[in-house]
């Protein structure tokens, strides 16, 4: 009997192919439009997710507004005896003009102590890191980003070559391992050069930032409450200092993507309901055309819970199927999207599945009413009609 | 088995208050073949809807089997239509997207029934009107006679014990009207109760008893003479 009642339904549909493609046609692209930017928006997050996991949730960054003067490098380095703070490194960033023969270009330049390829977790692929003799000696050498060795060299072999940072000749001794892009700007473009050259170059003797490497992912917190006490002990200015975590950063960004995704669905939801008032008004319109099938049923003793189950069955495999049709194109789409953007967007299942659903209970919904005045339909008048 | 006690039926259009069965009072006995005659616009098909308890009458009391229709409710109707009845129209009445199987298989999905038996039955009566090899074709690709005997199978298919027919014979040629009327006559034979609705006195002569509907009253005698002929 069900079984027959659903044969009954598609057979409808399919001799009504237009029309109901036309109803479904509603369901239809509200089911992509969620599906669709559901699936790329949290594609594209948890891309950005897995790059900002990568950098390491145990990594703290704190920067120094202000007066330059107020931290030392030295004073940090005392945050590493505390037990929740494994390393510190501190930085000074600024960007001059690099020369390279004729090639010149502006780049970023980090005075860095050997401590930062540990907090950063960096290594280099070519020559050897900033050690501590560059250090005391104030020494003009430089670790670079594979980036700015091919622009400056046209090759990542530029160990023992020279460039001029501003005005001074600098000896290449180290090139970093290849990093590709990520969120906090990527070592790849960075030239390294030692903490105390920095410091003279730019006639600053404060840090700008530093990183600190918590002893694990579990002491991050208490890590970055030790950073802020100290910070503010040494500034006393609240607001002279920011520390900030990459979890924080993951926090903020799964924020975004669920308010996002929270807006899509409430636009699919109403587009689905819009497609649900379609299917509403088609579906009162086959009541009304089939008004003599409805007589002839009731006169060979069709009850009215049959007619209502008959119609209530059409209107639910009419927009269950336009779900399950928006669903298919959703993953045509996704694919031509891949090929375009050259991302690699995946169907979100779940809230495929969920659409399906919402769909079905759509049919129920909207299907209701045409179905009761079905089967209020009374086989008499219901006959007469020809 | 059918008692019809002092119905009354009007119809109302608009303010007006047209009666179309005044006091109408049949009794059919089971097994009974009976023809209702009457001029057209007399109230026969009103009479026979609510024989077939399509309608109720306004008054009047109508008692099938010993039960009284006018105080059941619409499902209730249905299930005595379903089960009790079947209806052979003179406009056929079929679906016309379902083949002849599932046309006379239609109602047999409102009883409770096992596929198999299901099946057992349509091909039965299928083959007991003659169109085994017309099973799979459409209304439309039969003919008036053929779709005649496909509602027969219908009606067969439910097993009813009362058939009623209104006019079953009008839309039809003479030669393909004496096919079904033998139909009608051989159901007749195997026990099942007729009540034949018609105006041609050929077809009514077929039928053990006569009966005559005229100005919304019935008679077993005819009242109106131009009827031989009509
Ligand atoms: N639903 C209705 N609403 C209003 N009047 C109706 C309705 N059905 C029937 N009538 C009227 O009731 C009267 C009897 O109709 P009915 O169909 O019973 O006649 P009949 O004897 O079957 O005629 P025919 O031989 O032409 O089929 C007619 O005058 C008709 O106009
Ligand atoms: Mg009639």
């Amino acid at each position: 009997m069900a079984w027959k009642i659903i044969k009954l339904s598609f057979k409808a549909i399919y001799n009504n192919k237009m029309r109901s493609f036309l109803t479904m046609l509603g369901i239809i692209i509200g089911v992509m439009a969620v599906v669709i930017l559901v699936s790329i928006t949290q594609g594209a997050a948890s891309g950005i997710t897995d790059s900002i996991s990568d950098m390491g949730s145990d990594q703290i960054t704190a920067t120094i507004s202000g007066d330059d003067a107020s931290v030392s490098a030295d004073s940090i380095e005392s945050l590493a005896s505390y037990p929740s703070i494994d390393s510190v490194a501190p930085v000074i960033s600024t960007s001059e003009t690099v020369k390279k023969n004729s090639e010149t270009g502006s780049y970023s330049i980090v005075g860095v102590t050997p401590s930062y390829f540990t907090v950063r977790d960096i290594d280099i692929q070519r020559g050897r890191k900033i050690a501590e003799s560059d250090i005391e000696w104030n020494t003009n050498v430089c670790v670079i980003g594979t980036d700015v060795a091919s622009s400056l060299f046209g090759t990542w072999d530029a160990v023992n070559g020279t460039i001029i940072i501003g005005d001074s000749i600098y000896k290449v001794v180290g090139v970093l391992e290849e990093q590709g892009s990520s969120l906090a700007g990527s070592e790849d473009s960075k030239i390294l050069i030692p903490y105390s050259t920095a410091s003279r170059m730019t006639g600053q003797t404060g840090v700008s930032s530093f990183y600190i490497k918590a002893s694990s992912e579990d002491t991050v917190n208490s890590a970055i409450r030790s950073v802020e006490s100290f910070l503010l002990q040494a500034t006393r200015d609240e607001e002279a200092y920011d520390v900030s975590n990459q979890s924080e950063v993951l926090d903020t960004m799964s924020d975004v993507t669920n308010t996002m995704s929270l807006l899509l669905a409430g636009i699919a939801a109403i587009s689905l309901l819009v497609g649900g008032i379609g299917i509403m008004n088609i579906m009162l319109v086959s009541v009304t055309e089939r008004t003599k099938e409805i007589g002839i049923r009731k006169a060979v003793g069709a009850k009215r819970k049959h007619i209502m189950l008959q119609f209530l069955c059409e209107s639910c495999a009419l927009s269950v199927l336009g779900g399950v049709l928006g669903l298919v194109l959703s993953l045509g789409a996704i694919e031509v999207y891949n090929l375009v953007a050259s991302s690699a967007a995946a169907i979100n299942w779940s809230v495929g599945i969920a659409a399906i659903v919402f769909c079905a209970v759509i049919g129920i919904l909207f299907g209701s009413y045409p179905a009761a005045k079905a089967s209020r339909l009374q086989p008499i008048d219901a006959l007469h009609i020809s | 088995m059918i008692r019809l006690k002092h119905i009354y039926k009007s119809y109302t259009i608009g303010t007006v208050e047209v009666p179309v069965l005044r006091n109408v009072s049949l009794h059919v006995r089971p097994h009974e073949f009976v023809a209702i005659l009457g001029p057209s616009g007399s109230g026969k098909s009103t009479l026979m809807n609510i024989i077939g308890c399509l309608d109720i009458p306004d008054s009047g009391d109508y008692i099938l089997d010993g039960e009284y229709v006018d105080n059941c409710t619409e499902d209730k109707l249905s299930e005595i239509r379903g089960v009790k009845i079947g209806f052979i129209f003179q406009q056929f009445n079929l679906l016309p997207d379902l083949t002849a199987y599932e046309n006379v298989e239609m109602p047999l999905l409102y009883h409770r029934i096992s596929p198999s038996e299901r099946h057992e039955r349509v091909i039965r009566t299928i083959e007991q009107v003659g169109l085994k090899d017309r099973m799979r074709h459409k209304p439309s690709q039969l003919s008036g006679g053929q779709q005649q005997r496909v509602a027969i199978a219908r009606v067969l298919a439910s097993e009813p014990s009362i058939i009623l027919a209104d006019e079953p014979t009008g839309n039809l040629d003479s030669a393909s009207g004496k096919e079904i009327m033998d139909i009608i006559k051989g159901l007749w034979r195997d026990g099942h109760t007729i009540v034949l609705i018609t105006h041609d006195i050929n077809i009514a002569n077929q039928a053990e008893r006569k009966v005559y509907v005229h100005d919304g009253r019935l008679s077993e005698k005819e009242i109106y003479n131009g009827m031989e002929n009509h």
